[in-house]
């Protein structure tokens, strides 16, 4: 009979133990994500977002000003392009396994930000291709 | 992936886009700045792909196959010439496809981190709006720019009463709709934001002239980046709050380049109108003034009896693919060992640096192309200037006629060269609708003739 109740216990045990490491896993992706937004414990996201966001608007500045006025359309279609960024909010609504609106929305705007980097991309490269096939005629 | 390893990614990856911008400071660099780009974006989609919450990939590949298609197909088959209109079709998806994520936010924001259906945050809910706004402007608005420039819509401004007073409305209409749906969040709210920035989209751009386009491309560029910025606010994602600020950054200094250009305020180009009503001031001239006309032979002869030329080119070469007949023109006298050099003016065409590009396409190289404040002095020393299909960025009423609409706009001095050559194929005015008093001066001779058309008689001439 002890045996008996000494097992059933283990096995109680063990799944508890099971459970805790669940759940400290759960946490732990958590804490992480937490870690990785800012998140609601201790400085709110738009915080460290705006912090982001301004700093950002600076470096873009500086080197924006750097771009010689011959390649200002390439710059145009290269920030096109790279402003399709964007397709990590279309990639994670249309991630989820079931088709719902919200994974329709994404996969559309999935084939519209690829739309803009592959054409963006190809397009830039096809002028910088104009400005450097000279160079090499010269040298 | 966890969720920290792929913020340390994205991290990279917004460094490799600044280097991407960065490497476009100098031609030889710039090739090097594009594969940074394109390994920052791959970089980005595959980590994105990898996360945990990607339970299914058909509609990610399906979505990329379908429009990696389409974007390679359209931008290898696109001509130089169209890439204005193609750079404003292409900030349209930006915005429409910010419109599509916003969207995806507000119906399952579980998927976001944002909260619960029903309970998104407030702040989350306020960034979502100004996302799907700003998105939503940009959509139409840049569909108008692309008609405008493809002329299936007018380029001269349309404009009817009380246009500002109806978007001011629409602007606060707008406003006061985001503050009702940060309280609410219902989804109706949310789809009237919708409507009405896609309504002040098309009410914004459409007062707008052709000429001002290069301005509008650029300023739709930078809401594009300000759109993306908004929808990182709402995802709470670094990378795209980077990018969002690079690219909205870029656009604005672009504009206002493109304004300085003009001798504009920003503000003045985007109320719009110009060119409309303000033609008549400058028309108040005596109408007996007589213009040398001439042919391509009277060209060839001046051109290769000259010793130094510059040729300003404008729109019009653009619209008639003129460039690589030019740059055979070019060619030929410089084999004559005539010195022969470009001028651009920072407005000429319809998106920044427009002419450089066509020119770099017909091979005229790098270094023979020089910007306004390069060259402007040396035009006195210049035996002929070429303009074709330029107008109001040579009009030397705009130093010395404080009445005409573009008094103070900073223009290349071409009326100082010894000779002045304008190839044009009417005597009509410029876009901006405005008298140039330089087709009546002595030594000027008007070409009217396709810009083609004439580079080729001039290239038979001289042969």
């Amino acid at each position: 009979m002890t045996t008996e109740r000494f097992v059933n216990n283990a096995t109680d045990f063990a799944t508890s133990a099971q459970d805790l490491s669940d759940q400290a896993a759960r946490l732990a992706m958590e804490a992480a994500h937490l870690a990785s937004t800012g998140g609601d414990a201790g400085m709110p996201f738009f915080i460290s977002g705006l912090t982001v966001f301004v700093l950002a608007c600076f470096v873009g500045y500086y080197v924006v000003w750097r771009v010689t006025p011959a390649l200002h359309s390439p710059l145009m279609a290269v920030t096109n392009a790279i402003s399709s960024v964007i397709i990590v909010g279309a990639l994670i609504a249309a991630g989820p396994a079931d088709w719902d609106f919200s994974k329709f929305m994404g996969f559309l705007a999935v084939i519209l930000a690829s739309v803009n980097i592959f054409g963006g991309f190809i397009v830039t490269k096809r002028m910088l291709d104009m400005f450097s096939k000279k160079k090499q005629k010269k040298a | 992936m966890s969720v920290t390893v792929a913020s340390l990614v994205y991290l990279v990856s917004s460094v490799f886009f600044i280097m991407a911008l960065r490497g476009l400071s100098h031609p030889q660099t710039a090739k090097r700045g594009l594969n940074f780009g394109i390994a920052g974006m791959a970089l980005t989609i595959i980590t994105t792909m990898a996360l945990p919450g990607i339970l299914s990939l058909n509609a990610i590949i399906l979505g990329i196959l379908i429009g990696g298609t389409i974007g390679t197909v359209i931008a290898k088959k696109i001509e130089m010439t169209a890439l204005p209109q193609l750079v404003a079709a292409f900030h349209s998806l930006v915005g429409l496809a910010a419109v599509f994520v916003a969207a995806a936010a507000f119906y399952s924001p579980e998927a976001y981190g944002i909260g619960i259906s029903g309970q998104i945050h407030p702040g989350s809910l306020f960034e979502m709006s100004l996302g799907v706004a700003i998105g939503a402007v940009t959509f139409t608005g840049s569909i108008v720019a692309f008609g405008k420039l493809q002329g299936m819509i007018s380029g001269k401004p349309v404009s009817f009463t009380n246009q500002h007073l109806l978007n001011a409305a629409l602007g606060l209409l707008l406003i006061s709709m985001i503050l009702v749906l940060c309280m609410t969040e219902s989804a109706f709210i949310f789809w009237i934001i919708v409507l009405i920035a896609l309504a002040l989209g098309i009410l914004m751009i459409i007062p707008i002239g052709g000429a001002d386009m290069p301005v509008i491309v650029s300023m739709l560029n930078s809401y594009s980046g300000w759109a993306a910025a908004g929808i990182g606010f709402t995802l709470q994602n670094n990378l795209l709050i980077v990018v969002g600020a690079l690219v909205g950054s870029s656009g604005a200094i672009l504009s206002y380049i493109m304004c300085k250009g003009m001798n504009r305020s920003f503000l003045n180009v985007i109320l719009g109108g110009f060119g409309g009503e303000q033609a008549a001031t400058g028309q108040a001239v005596d109408d007996d003034r007589q213009a040398r006309l001439g042919s391509a032979d009277d060209a060839a002869f001046i051109l290769q009896n000259a010793s130094s030329v510059v040729i300003v080119p404008g729109y019009g070469m653009a619209v008639a693919q003129a460039q690589h007949a030019l740059r055979e023109m070019g060619d030929i006298l410089k084999a004559e060992g005539i010195k022969v050099r470009y001028a651009i003016h920072p407005v000429a065409g319809r998106m920044p640096g427009h002419m450089n590009v066509l020119l770099a396409e017909a091979n005229v190289p790098y270094e023979d192309v020089l910007e306004l404040d390069e060259i402007n002095r040396d035009f006195s020393q210049t035996d002929v200037a070429f303009v074709i299909g330029a107008n109001d960025i040579t009009n030397p009423s705009a130093k010395n006629d404080p009445s005409s609409p573009i008094y103070g706009m900073p223009v290349l001095d071409v009326e100082k060269a010894g000779t002045v050559l304008f190839v044009k194929r009417s005597m009509g005015s410029g876009y901006a609708g405005i008298d140039n008093p330089l087709f009546f001066a002595d030594n000027t001779m008007m070409l009217l003739d396709d810009a083609k058309a004439m580079c080729e008689g001039i290239i038979r001439a001289m042969e």
